[in-house]
Parts: C-alpha cells; sequence; structure tokens
C-alpha cells in the first residue's frame, strides 16, 4: 500500500523544533515528504493533526500525528533501528541526555529567543540568565562527554547535539543581528568548539538555511516582537 | 538495594510524589529524605547543583533530575509494573501529554488560582480549556494508562490532591464535576489506587502549606 511507512513532516523552514526533526530523519536515512506550513495560515491538515497546540512540527507516519519535537525524536529513534542510534543505550546515560535536551531547551533556547524579542532593561536580565545558563552547561560538559566532543561525527551523533545545533546552530546571525556574542569562544570554550564541531558535519552543513535569509527572519522577529503591528 | 538507592524530596511536592508512586509500583525499596526547601541539605547541593531542586533520585550515587526524566530512568530500570506503553506511538502519545500537563497545564492552572486578581477570569478560562483537552482525551477510560495507571495518570497527580487543594486554598473552582466529569471520577480512582493513597500527603496540611507558598487567595 502506498501509505505504508509513509512518513511526512509539517515544518516552516526558520523553526528550531522543525530542524531537530530533519535532523533526525535525515541521520537515520529515513525518506520523508516535507510540507511547509503557512504560519499565519496554516493549513486544515495540521490543525487536524496538533489540535492541542497548532504549531509545528508534526511527524505523520502511516497517518497517525506525532507532535513536540523532543518527543518526535524519541518516536523516530525507537521505530526505526537502522542507522545511529540518537539515545544511548544505556538507562543512566539515556537520563542524561534527556536532562540536558531539557535544560537546552527550557533554560537556553527560550531565553535566547527572549534576548531576540526584547530590548532595554528586559533585555539586558534575558541576557544575563542566558549566559548564567550557558556558563552551568560548560561547566558540565565534561560530565556530559568525558571523551571531548572533537569526535562527534554523522554515524555517532545524537539526540543532545541534534537540539544543541537546533538552538544555536545559526549563532553568526544571532550574533549579526543582536551586536554582541551568544556564542562566546572565550566565555564558553567548550560549548562553543562542540557546536563548530557539529557544524562542520555534512548533513548538518547541508540543513542550515543560508545566513542571509535566516539574518531577515530573526530581523524580523525582533522586529514584530518590539513594534507589534495590528495585523 | 535499598542502601544503594535513595529520594530527596519534599512532602508537598507533586513532582517527588510522582516518583515515589514509580517506585511503589516497581515494589523497589529506597531510602527517602525529606528536605527542607527554605534550608537545603549539603546532600541536595552536592547532588543537584544545577537547579538544587527536588526529586533528586541517587542510583549507586549517580544523581537523576526532573520528574519526567526519573520517570523514564525507573521505567527503564526496573523490570515489573509497566509505566510507559509498550508501543512507540503510544509512548510518544503518553510523552506529549506528560509534557502537555507540566508546559502547558500546571502554569495556567497555577496563573488562575493564585495570580494577580486582574487577569483571574481570562487565567480561569485559559485553564478551563486546557483541562477541557485532558478531559476528551480521557474518553471512556478509567485511567490515562487504561485499565491501570500509567504515566500521564502519575504526571496528572497534581490534578487530583494539590488541585483540590489549590480550589480551597484560593477560593477559585476549575475542575467541578459539573464541567469534568470525567476527569473528576478519574481523580477520585486515582487517589484511591493502593500505590498512590499511601504516598499523598495529607490534605489539611497541604492546603495550609500551599496557601502559604501561593499567597493571597481569590476575593
Amino acid at each position: 500500500m502506498a501509505e505504508e511507512n509513509k512518513v511526512i513532516l509539517h515544518g516552516f523552514w526558520p523553526s528550531p523544533f522543525v530542524k531537530r526533526v530533519e535532523l533526525a530523519l535525515k541521520i537515520k536515512g529515513i525518506p520523508y515528504d516535507y510540507v511547509e506550513e503557512d504560519l499565519p495560515n496554516k493549513s486544515s491538515l495540521l490543525l487536524e493533526y496538533n489540535p492541542v497546540y497548532k504549531k509545528v512540527p508534526v511527524l505523520v507516519h502511516n497517518g497517525k500525528p506525532i507532535a513536540e519535537s523532543i518527543v518526535i525524536l524519541e518516536y523516530i529513534d525507537e521505530t526505526w533501528k537502522n542507522g545511529p542510534s540518537l539515545l544511548p543505550e544505556d538507562p543512566y546515560k539515556r537520563a542524561e541526555v534527556r536532562f540536558w535536551a531539557s535544560f537546552l531547551q527550557q533554560q537556553l533556547l527560550q531565553r535566547a529567543i527572549l534576548v531576540v524579542k526584547s530590548d532595554g532593561e528586559a533585555q539586558e536580565k534575558a541576557i544575563e540568565e542566558l549566559f548564567e545558563k550557558l556558563k552551568l552547561l560548560e561547566e558540565r560538559i565534561m560530565n556530559i562527554f568525558p571523551e571531548g566532543t572533537a569526535s562527534i561525527n554523522q554515524e555517532n551523533m545524537g539526540l543532545l547535539d541534534i537540539v544543541l545545533i537546533s538552538c544555536f546552530g545559526y549563532y553568526k546571525v544571532l550574533e549579526e543581528v543582536l551586536g554582541f556574542k551568544v556564542m562566546d569562544p572565550e566565555k564558553t570554550p567548550l560549548v562553543f568548539s562542540w557546536l563548530t564541531t557539529l557544524l562542520e558535519i555534512p548533513v548538518v552543513k547541508e540543513a542550515i538555511p543560508s545566513h542571509e535569509k535566516e539574518v531577515l527572519f530573526i530581523k524580523y522577529v525582533r522586529q514584530n516582537a518590539l513594534n507589534p503591528t495590528a495585523v | 538495594m535499598a542502601e544503594e538507592l535513595s529520594l530527596l524530596g519534599m512532602w508537598a511536592s507533586p513532582f517527588s510524589c510522582r516518583v515515589k508512586i514509580a517506585l511503589k509500583l516497581k515494589v523497589v525499596q529506597y531510602k527517602y529524605v525529606e528536605e527542607d526547601l527554605f534550608n537545603k541539605s549539603p546532600l541536595l547541593l552536592k547532588y543537584n547543583p544545577i537547579d538544587k531542586k527536588v526529586p533528586v533520585l541517587v542510583h549507586n550515587g549517580n544523581p537523576l533530575l526532573e520528574s519526567l526524566v526519573i520517570l523514564e530512568y525507573i521505567d527503564e530500570t526496573w523490570q515489573g509494573y509497566p509505566i510507559f506503553p509498550k508501543d512507540p506511538y503510544e509512548r510518544a502519545v503518553a510523552r506529549f501529554w506528560a509534557k502537555f500537563i507540566d508546559d502547558k497545564l500546571l502554569p495556567a492552572i497555577r496563573r488562575a488560582c493564585w495570580g494577580e486578581e486582574k487577569g483571574r477570569e481570562k487565567a480561569v478560562e485559559e485553564a478551563t480549556e486546557l483541562l477541557q483537552l485532558l478531559e476528551m482525551e480521557l474518553k471512556e477510560k478509567r485511567f490515562f494508562g487504561g485499565e491501570t495507571i500509567g504515566l500521564v495518570d502519575i504526571v496528572a497527580d497534581t490534578l487530583s490532591l494539590w488541585l483540590t487543594s489549590f480550589e480551597e486554598g484560593s477560593g477559585v473552582e476549575l475542575m467541578t464535576r459539573e464541567k469534568f466529569p470525567k476527569l473528576s471520577k478519574w481523580s477520585h480512582e486515582f487517589a484511591s489506587t493502593s500505590a498512590v493513597k499511601e504516598n499523598l500527603p495529607p490534605k489539611d496540611e497541604l492546603t495550609v502549606f500551599l496557601k502559604s507558598l501561593f499567597g493571597k487567595p481569590a476575593k
């Protein structure tokens, strides 16, 4: 049947959450159809597949929808056993990956988004908190990667690597739009080198949108947040 | 072995309660350490320097943080009672609702019960809408996990005793029997399950504590 093992990803090209799923599918070598959603004009299919949040990404596998990017990543890892594992075997290491993935998302990405969307005192506070949390990650990297991060490649990268790229792969874009470094090799050298190692991996390089396109998008997000216009 | 597994928790925390329930379901022995959150122990600060919160499960000297992460670890480490469904799609659905409860529903409930008077009506509306989604998800099942409690039921522990305490402490009514017949029934069945019942804190003490923690009740 045509529907057998059919995978469709509903996404939006600048979304870090969608990026995660795209990377996971590519790393695992899973063929999929991609549907670009126009977010101000969401398709009725998207609304049917994700009535709770009405957001992307949504992965549809054999007609069954799954929402929430990290939930999707775990589903991909459990369903397709070929290709690299996105999570380690050992339950404690899996717990570590889950914890830090949640940290990257809730503590780091959310604050980075706030930094983009605010100015003045609110932005200063968000920046301070972001660097505080980045420092925490920096301090724990040797626990997470006792062998270091230099040898991470397409064959052994995992869920945490994917989440980091989705959160900060566009760090140069942020630097250009904001006028200061979010990923600073002097402040957080280990996180910086982890990120840059990942950005050298071919599947990652291919998945990152063009710098110019991203700059325009982030500028638009910032402008919209600071000067909301009635639509 | 009991001496190699400890849980650092707090009696009034629904997050600590989740872990207690899970360990009970798995019939695993552990040492419980009550933390005073206003005077955190050196042990807590050592095992969770990142956000210094409970619950922390320490297994063979290795700390695990975040209740959802801990629940997955417990299910993967100890056989016996299945907390997560077996099928990958069912697991994804369970994880989705667990995150929904923590990321969206609980903050909305907190805002509705304890938020500023000014935004109260809107907050109550939002919390009600979100509770409706969960009511619909329950369908005709006894528990979110089916015939027996599973991940989503455990994570929804806040909606049984704690929500009742919130409502009593704040004066804001959210989960009424008329609006939420399924959830109300679920709440009662859930709290009556033996693994849950013996791990719930006493209601009156909880209400007093939550009221003092969260502030001014609704007028």
